[in-house]
């Protein structure tokens, strides 16, 4: 019956895709475009607009933290009034930039421009769909990040200065501006540009998992399902469940700035005077923030382990190693992600107790994580591996998931944890296992996916040496940081001149910051790679790394509607790579176990006596 | 001129830059690369995994032992840090066999089972006892690490001995103040209202409560070595964190939330600077929780004296009441003649003081 259904739907889609396919102006197609596949390519170079920002901030704080006495004059033109009288970067800006960099990096370029950019893309693609459930709910999406985007980026240029209470805003310090000048306008800002990017986000979440649940083709089985498609529909899920959270943090620390209310303020005394408020809690916000903090961490690295999955196994040229303990381990991450936020706050005050709870719910996560850490390597393992660049960032992901990974088990075990919170050992640990490890999954995505988003290759030779540079700089940027942390260093720091127990390590503070501006500078490789490549690069042929997924079924260039004729049915799982027998090493998802007697299981012989293979006529053809 | 050279020169590398890369893919077309499935690349890609898996753990093992010239670990002063470095170290070793497995594994197998023309990759999908193992020994590995830092963080976050000196730490933009219970030993109410600047009543201490009388403030935390410390920790404006790392003690300063840390200093300073070889080292209490502009410059020092010294110390110190004869004015009645005795105001020059301030505060 649902079957019928989404036949007829889908034969609507296509003659309506016919009809207005050169009506389309200009604005319809690039700007307000319900397409996912336009969508996608707008959360991506958005995300990677402020990637440049966010980084940029970086460099300046690095250049402050690794040449305390050089002189940030010549940054006078940008920074204006930042740069004090002696060439110093001012000390409340340090601060902002700290914070603008982990707002921007977490949310804008590893939620946004991850799962923005890959969902919208693979989704519809991978699954079968000529198109999202609601393109009209998905361009909103788009439209409320951009929105959430300008007031964030307008924020930067406010006289008291962006955000500058660290990227999770703990009240009071965010809440008064007589503590810090951030906590001004730039806050207010701060916390309406987060409401406009948690609806975005909600918008597509609702999208991503409809669609998923919904408009699959036919065949294609949640069993079936390419583990990226798992992925971001579990990431869904959890933004759905969690994000809403962060928006009621945020709405009651809008209550408390502007209309005196007390819920995280209570005896304050600022500023000469004693505030009026009591009976708040300051540990409720940090309640309310980690229950999104702590998902947000999967959030962002999920979409990568799924992009990975899928490109380690294609260049592997082997099925991926166990398909049902990558998709358990991704379900039992999800589920745990939620009932472990509090090991963030065990020296908060938090009640010991519920401390020595956290500690052995965070520990348990550990396991899916390794779990999948092994997979990986067991698909490489008598592989017969093709190092594409995406293949290499994928590689480079998972060195970075087990560096930044196993560093958890110290910091999740609370007496431990003690001597290292908020010491550059978490830096360093939340740098690998989130930030970069996530930041590789999007970099590995648009390697490997840009011959379908812009029809066209992206040259190999500067793919391997941005990795190259990128992977070795990751590695001397944050691994040096783990010594610091156990030294005691802590984070947020202006500089460690006041200690003399942090005398110690500025040839290393030197030696980190040359490194992070080298890789910084890598990036730029990149993005000449990007640009040049979307319009002067190879052809790409219909399917570049011979892979199995659906998405390469479709022509060079996927019009609106992504099929031109019927979607292809699909007949088996995603990764029949290498199989006994088989002529080619890839069998696609569309090809019907019939038409492979040589190499099919015992089990997918039975199957292909009773498979109803569908007349695919175009799908042939354009294939 | 100058950043007019440098422009220049920036602007000559992209051109050579991209020129280079014009000619590489020209080669490479050239050369018939792009027809190829792989290319001579793989094969530098595959070396180059092992060149960085070599050249990595060298760096790693280089660094860690001996290679660098400060040592990274901060010596331990407290009885519970000897326990939580302990497990640290355990830890450490746990970790770094994996890291270092997986590592060469991740590596290894790239470089072993790299392309190779007329190859097959072996159709693996799965291997359920495999999987069941490698799911099983983290989970009993981590288990153990668990439990026992569990049972260490019982005892660290445990109630108090009887016995513990109890001291009040109080931080605030951007210094920390010190509160000692006194001749009584016991620490006075305290309401963030009479928080008096002027005054000197920096932690809000609360006058109508008969305990309070004889507090003073250190200017510096003292504490004995050998006796468990009992440090009552807030905050007057935002989060501030009281972080130690020789005592291996941290714990939040948060507004409107007291919360607390024990610990059992087993070093004096004079020790201390004996075993670092510093005749400078001070233990410095850090602020580590980010609290506005000055955050990296909020500290104070703690001394830690034999026990004989601290009490010697700890005799000799003045209520704050005596040394603000201004905050009589906010002892009620009906305790001033108990804070004269307690605070010992009756040998002090200043009692005029007193009577003048009253008047004063009366007549605002």
């Amino acid at each position: 019956m649902s079957v019928t259904d989404i036949q007829l739907q889908e034969n609507t889609a296509h003659d309506d895709h016919h009809d207005d396919h050169h009506e389309q102006s200009f604005i319809e197609k690039y700007i307000f475009s319900t397409d996912h596949k336009t969508i996608a390519k707008q959360f991506l170079i958005t995300g990677i607009f402020w990637a440049i920002i966010g980084g940029a901030f970086s460099v300046i704080f690095r250049l402050q933290l690794g040449f305390p006495d050089m002189t940030l004059e010549w940054l006078k033109p940008i920074l204006g009034k930042w740069i004090d009288e002696g060439g110093k970067l001012d000390q409340e800006f340090y601060l902002a930039l700290v914070t603008m960099h982990g707002t921007i990096m977490v949310f804008f370029v590893l939620t946004a421009g991850l799962s923005g950019t890959f969902s919208n893309f693979l989704i519809p693609l991978q699954i079968g769909a000529r198109d999202m459930a609601s393109g009209f709910m998905n361009m909103l999406s788009y439209w409320f990040f951009f929105l959430s985007s300008v007031i964030m980026f307008i924020s930067l240029f406010l006289e008291t200065g962006p955000a500058a209470g660290g990227w999770t805003i703990y009240p009071p310090l965010s809440a008064l501006p007589q503590a810090i000048q951030g906590s001004a306008g730039g806050m207010t800002l701060w916390l309406v540009s987060m409401v406009f990017f948690i609806a975005s986000t909600l918008l597509g979440g609702i999208n991503y998992i409809t669609t998923v649940i919904n408009m699959r083709t036919e065949g294609m089985s949640f069993s079936r399902l390419p583990l990226t498609i798992w992925a971001f529909f579990i990431t869904a899920v959890i933004g759905l469940l969690s994000f809403p959270v962060l928006f009621s943090a945020a709405l009651l620390l809008v209550f408390d700035r502007s209309l005196g209310t007390s819920f995280y303020l209570s005896e304050i005394f600022i500023g000469g005077e004693a505030l009026p408020n009591i009976g708040g809690s300051p540990i409720l916000y940090q309640h309310l923030f980690w229950f999104l903090g702590h998902p947000e961490v999967y959030i962002v690295l999920l979409p990568a382990l799924g992009i990975t999955s899928e490109i380690i196994s294609t260049n592997s040229r082997k099925p991926i190693f166990g398909y049902r303990a990558m998709i358990g381990s991704m379900l039992a991450i999800a589920f745990l992600s939620f009932i472990v936020w509090a090991h963030h706050m065990f020296v908060s005050g938090l009640n010991p107790f519920l401390g020595s709870i956290f500690m052995f719910l965070t520990l348990i996560i550990a396991v899916p994580s390794a779990v999948k850490a092994f997979n990986y390597i067991t698909t490489l393992w008598k592989g017969n591996i093709v190092f594409t660049p995406a293949m290499l960032f994928s590689i480079g992901l998972v060195s970075f998931f087990i560096s930044g990974g196993v560093t958890g088990i110290f910091l999740g075990n609370s007496a431990l944890d003690i001597n290292l919170h908020d010491t550059y050992f978490v830096v360093a640990h939340f740098h690998l296992v989130m930030g970069s490890a996530s930041f590789f999954g999007l970099l590995a995505g648009v390697y490997h996916w840009f011959p379908k988003m812009f029809g066209r290759m992206m040259d190999e030779k500067l793919g391997y040496i941005h990795f190259w540079v990128t992977f070795v700089g990751v590695y001397l940027v944050f691994f040096p940081l783990h010594y610091i942390g156990i030294a005691g260093f802590p984070r947020r720091y202006y500089a460690f001149t006041n200690f003399d127990a942090f005398s110690a390590f500025t040839d290393l503070n030197t030696f980190v910051s040359v490194a992070a501006i080298l890789t910084f500078g890598a990036q730029f490789i990149f993005i000449f790679n990007f640009f040049y490549s979307m319009f002067r690069g190879r052809k790409a042929p219909a399917n570049p790394w011979r892979s199995n997924t659906l998405e390469w079924t479709t022509p060079r260039n996927p019009g609106h509607g992504n099929w031109p004729g019927a979607i292809p049915k699909v007949y088996r799982w995603p990764y029949d790579y290498s199989k006994p027998g088989a002529e080619e090493d890839f069998i696609p998802q569309h090809i019907p176990l019939s038409q492979t007697p040589e190499s099919n299981l015992e089990e997918e012989n039975e199957l292909a006596k009773t498979e109803e293979v569908r007349e695919s006529k175009n799908v042939e053809d354009s294939h | 001129m100058f950043n007019l050279i440098i422009v220049v020169a920036i602007v000559l590398i992209l051109a050579i830059g991209y020129t280079i890369f014009r000619v590489t893919t020209l080669v490479g077309i050239a050369k018939g690369d792009t027809q190829k499935r792989v290319t001579g690349a793989n094969k530098v890609q595959a070396a180059l995994c092992v060149v960085f898996l070599v050249a990595g753990l060298f760096g790693f093992f280089y660094y860690s032992f001996g290679g660098l010239d400060d040592s990274f670990i901060q010596p331990i002063a407290s009885e519970h840090g000897v326990e939580t470095d302990k497990w640290f170290w355990i830890t450490m070793g746990v970790t770094c066999f994996v890291f270092i497995l997986t590592q060469i594994l991740l590596f290894g197998f790239s470089f072993k089972y790299q392309y190779k023309e007329g190859n097959q990759a072996k159709f693996y999908p799965h291997n359920d006892k495999l999987e069941i193992v490698w799911t099983a020994i983290p989970a009993v590995v981590l288990a153990i690490l668990v439990i026992s830092g569990w049972k260490i963080w019982v005892d660290i976050t445990g109630p108090a001995p009887e016995e513990s000196e109890v001291i009040e730490v109080y931080g605030y933009q951007y210094a920390f103040a010190f509160r000692y219970p006194g001749a009584d030993k016991q620490l006075g109410d305290y309401d963030y209202r009479k928080i008096d600047p002027i005054n000197n009543n920096q932690v809000g201490i609360d006058y109508s409560d008969k305990a309070a009388l004889d507090d003073f403030m250190g200017r510096e935390l003292h504490v004995p070595k050998g006796k468990p410390v009992h440090l009552k920790i807030r905050a007057r404006d935002v989060i501030h964190s009281v972080y130690q790392p020789n005592f291996r003690l941290q714990m939040n300063a948060v507004p409107g939330l007291p919360t607390r840390f024990w610990f059992v200093p087993t070093k004096t300073t004079a020790e201390m600077r004996a075993e670092t070889g510093n005749p400078d080292f001070n233990y410095e209490l850090v602020c580590n929780k980010i609290c506005g502009k000055a955050h990296f410059s909020m500290k104070a020092i703690i001394v830690v004296d034999e026990p004989e010294d601290y009490e010697k110390w700890y005799n000799e110190q003045e209520a704050l009441l005596k040394q603000n004869p201004g905050l009589m004015a906010q002892v009620p009645d009906n305790l001033r003649e108990v804070a004269i005795i307690s605070a010992d105001l009756e040998n002090n020059d200043s009692n005029q003081g007193v009577a003048n301030s009253e008047s004063e505060n009366s007549s605002l």
